[in-house]
């Protein structure tokens, strides 16, 4: 099927789960379903650099703030339209991304996810120590009620992170099939095979890191008008990056099915705990089956029914 | 001039504690990342769970947290060892480290903090003994005990890690394992048993390590994410695999640490360990004394 | 040395306080066939590491059709023309054995100014190596489906596609056959036919003789022979640091 095709397809979906969602009539729907949506994206985007090409991203809630607030800092200086502030995330995200990678690349896979661990920190403290954008005490962004054309404002945000959606797995599913894809894989099975082969491998993981950074501060963008109050500790929090890696690994890491198919499965999982049980338990689950996931079903879900198909085949 | 003079010598004194009580977090790392290769994030998570252990027997019997520490050393080795094969059976074998390994220590790192938030919550605990509280005064050097006394435990055990392998035969097995493989099969060691001897020992230590934490500022269960960045950033800036090396390291961040924290505030101080792994990695990737 | 396509002058390498190469110069006129050989852990695979840039040594200087290639990573120098096998293969695991062979194809081979391959050559290139190998039947497998042997074959298949002027071929032939290693040396002997110089790191012996034009003995890292192989073999030195082992 060509990237085209698919493109159609994706957009067809989105647009009926769109119109789907307005026929309910209820709100939360859009609220809940933009948290999934937003998985998607971020589960994706770790994908592209941890499942496609190796390396272990520990920092996306780091990437995902970035984008929330370069928002922040936009909103208070001269308003702008969310998918301009979109952009603008994702550059900001990117850039940072592709810094990271060019200082820690050269090293080994588990430097560089170390110093994404450190990159959220550090980030985290910037942001708790700089008042414009709230400091640790928070920012409030008051969004509109109404947009014209669609309606309520959720509904506005919930476009935007479809579109997000549907670009993100064009992307992913792109590489997959492409020269790039290749050379991630590459980079995955044997770093040091693949230069013998030819493969620039410093420069596609320059390539992956801001691909997947950028992804993840698009995504972190309309989050301040979603959330409505950002503090460090909700931008910055570590459900974040638990679910970034979760996700995929769960899904299964191989191709872009995976992580949308972790992001739906434990996104809605997760909103349904954090109603009924409470929300420390419901990412004590998460942390459970990621550690289990790992341990049992390497390949994740995706994997699973593969080995199954297979089986059946015989 | 005399009162700046106070706050950087103490500053200072400050700072080399506190470098000692790194670098008893640290040594494990050592072991287990800068000997065995083995990236274990939850390294931290030990250490936390080693000090609400210390928190529960010290409030519910009394007994000084060192003790309780040293107790503990038999379990958590062998939780370690326990983990080692997991880890080897999982990844090791399948030459799966790189992500799903490291996925793994992190699964493990955020369900032991998750875990301890729901049943303790997420309040300070602390532990009382009677070093806590007292200071010696030298002069204008201050000495506060519940800092002395863990950089001192800190050095013994470091000693004693340091004797250990470079005298015994399995501690110098664990020093090769990491170097020649084949050449511990032909001696009839299994490598496989090493790295999980290793490991184990890496684990038994931060049992010290969360009695001397709690010893020295409260707990509660996030306060494992700072010490990530510190724990590498030491082992980095110390030189992979290198014991002093880690011991230098940790005492280097500690006086940075402290100066920051003194002239700039200590809200500053997590980025502080990050920052200096940062700048290390980005520089310096072989660190100060590494091979 | 006029027309010499690899040069290496000079060249040590150190891990910590072991050198494992001391001053090795060595080098190979365009469309030779030579022969390295030497004891185990002698540095002949830290000098290949060293000559790709896999390793980076820390006296010498390599130099490739005229050009200075040190402080080229391994890929510019594959581009350049210089290819690999690895002593123990190195296959990418999560690609079919046809797809192993594209990797190099299309990073390096269309990589070069002026050799884009279209897609149907592509293919057509794979299937050529896959024959040549004689792994044609097992091109939709991985690397996992393959025998010892057939992964060592593999594995000098991708160093084949990258179309190197340099081929160095690293033990590709430990645990095969009599009539296996002479089908690889046949091979090679035909490669090299083609215009493409080879540098054959060995241990059996027959095929060391039967391939080289010249020999080159490495002992301790440092290079202890260098010439006509019925020569070499009959040096006392070179006796000495096999027998007298």
């Amino acid at each position: 099927m060509r990237t085209r095709v698919f493109l159609l397809i994706l957009i067809a979906v989105a647009a009926v789960v769109f119109f789907g969602a307005r026929m309910v009539n209820n709100d939360y729907v859009f609220f809940a379903g933009y948290t999934v949506l937003q998985f998607i994206v971020l589960a994706t985007a770790w994908n592209i650099l941890g499942g496609y090409t190796g390396y272990v991203n520990f920092g996306s809630a780091a990437f995902f703030a970035l984008g929330a607030y370069a928002t922040v800092f936009w909103h208070k200086f001269y308003p702008l339209p969310i998918p301009i502030l979109i952009v603008i995330g994702g550059i900001v995200s990117g850039i940072v991304g592709f810094g990271t990678g060019y200082l820690t690349l050269r090293l080994r896979g588990a430097f560089f996810a170390i110093a994404t661990l450190a990159l959220a920190v550090v980030l985290q403290t910037f942001v708790v120590n700089w008042d414009y954008v709230g400091g640790s005490r928070g920012a409030y962004i008051i969004r509109p009620n109404e947009i014209a054309l669609i309606g309520p404002y959720i509904q506005y945000l919930f476009l935007l992170m479809l579109a997000l959606v549907v670009i993100s797995l064009a992307i992913a599913r792109g590489i997959e099939r492409s020269q790039l894809g290749y050379g991630f894989a590459t980079i995955r099975d044997d770093e040091l095979a693949a230069e013998a082969s030819g493969v620039p491998t410093l420069r596609l993981k320059l390539v992956a890191t801001t691909l997947s950074g950028a992804l993840m501060g698009m995504a972190g963008a309309p989050f301040p008008y979603y959330i409505g109050y950002l503090q460090p500790s909700s931008a910055f929090g570590l459900e974040y990056a638990v679910n970034s890696i979760a996700m995929p690994m769960i899904g299964g890491t191989t191709s872009w099915v995976g992580p949308l198919i972790g992001a739906i499965l434990l996104g809605s999982l997760q909103q349904i705990a954090t109603v009924t049980i409470s929300s420390a338990v419901n990412l004590l689950i998460v942390g459970l089956l990621l550690v289990a996931f790992v341990i049992i079903a390497p390949n994740g879900i995706v994997g699973l029914v593969q080995d199954w198909m297979r089986g059946r085949a015989k | 001039m005399g009162l700046s003079f106070d706050l950087l010598i103490n500053a200072l004194i400050a700072g080399i504690l506190l470098g000692g009580f790194y670098a008893a977090v640290t040594i494990g790392v050592s072991i287990s990342f800068g000997i065995l290769d083995i990236v274990n994030i939850a390294h931290p998570a030990f250490i936390i769970l080693g000090s609400y252990i210390a928190y529960i027997v010290n409030s519910r019997l009394g007994i000084d947290p060192i003790v309780v520490s040293i107790a503990m050393l038999p379990v958590f080795y062998l939780l370690g060892a326990g983990v080692y094969q997991v880890y080897y059976e999982s990844f090791e074998r399948r030459g799966q480290e790189a992500l799903r390994g490291l996925s793994f220590f992190f699964g493990l790192l955020f369900v032991t903090e998750v875990m301890l938030i729901l049943v303790f919550g997420v309040d300070y605990r602390y532990v009382e003994a009677p070093y806590i509280g007292p200071s010696w005064r030298i002069g204008v050097m201050d000495f506060p005990l519940r800092m002395l006394v863990p950089c001192v435990v800190a050095l013994v055990l470091f000693g004693a890690l340091q004797l250990f392998l470079s005298y015994t035969f399995i501690g110098r097995a664990i020093s090769a394992v990491a170097q020649d493989q084949l050449a511990l099969r032909l001696m009839g060691a299994s490598p496989i048993r090493i790295k999980r001897i290793a490991f184990g020992i890496s684990i038994a230590t931060t049992a010290v390590a969360g009695a001397l934490l709690i010893i020295i500022q409260p707990v509660e269960p996030s306060v494992g994410r700072e010490y990530i960045g510190r724990v590498f950033a030491i082992c980095v800036l110390g030189g992979l695999g290198s014991l002093p090396g880690t011991v230098i390291g940790a005492m280097l961040l500690g006086i940075i640490e402290s100066f920051t924290a003194t002239f700039y505030g200590p809200s500053w101080a997590p980025a502080v360990a990050f920052g200096v792994l940062l700048l290390t990695l980005a520089f310096r990737p072989a660190g100060l004394l590494g091979r | 040395m006029a027309g010499a396509l690899l040069e290496v002058t000079g060249l040590s390498k150190r891990f910590g306080g072991f050198v494992a190469l001391d001053g090795i110069d060595l080098s190979v006129a365009e469309g030779e066939r030579v022969g390295l050989i030497g004891p185990n852990g002698s540095g002949k695979s830290t000098l290949v590491n060293c000559i790709c840039g896999t390793l980076v040594n820390e006296t010498g200087t390599v130099r490739f059709a005229g050009e200075k290639v040190d402080g080229l990573l391994t890929h510019e120098r594959t581009r350049r023309g210089m290819a690999r096998s690895f002593q123990l293969p190195r296959p990418f695991a999560t690609l079919t054995v046809a797809d192993n062979l594209r990797v190099p194809l299309l990073y390096t081979v269309n990589a070069r100014p002026g050799s884009a391959l279209s897609p149907a050559a592509l293919d057509a290139r794979c299937a050529e190596l896959l024959q040549l190998v004689a792994l044609a039947d097992k091109a939709t497998q991985f690397p996992r489906d393959l025998t010892q042997v057939e992964m060592r074959k593999l594995e000098l298949a991708r160093a084949m596609a990258a179309e190197p002027k340099l081929l160095i071929a690293d033990e590709s032939m430990a645990g095969l056959s009599q009539s296996e290693v002479d089908d690889i040396v046949g091979l090679l002997i035909r490669l090299n036919e083609r215009g493409i110089t080879i540098i054959l790191i060995e241990h059996i012996m027959r095929a060391v003789m039967k391939f080289s034009q010249r020999l080159i003995v490495l002992v301790s890292g440092k290079k202890i022979a260098d010439g006509r192989p019925d020569a070499v073999i009959r040096d006392p030195e070179v006796e000495r640091a096999y027998i007298g082992e």
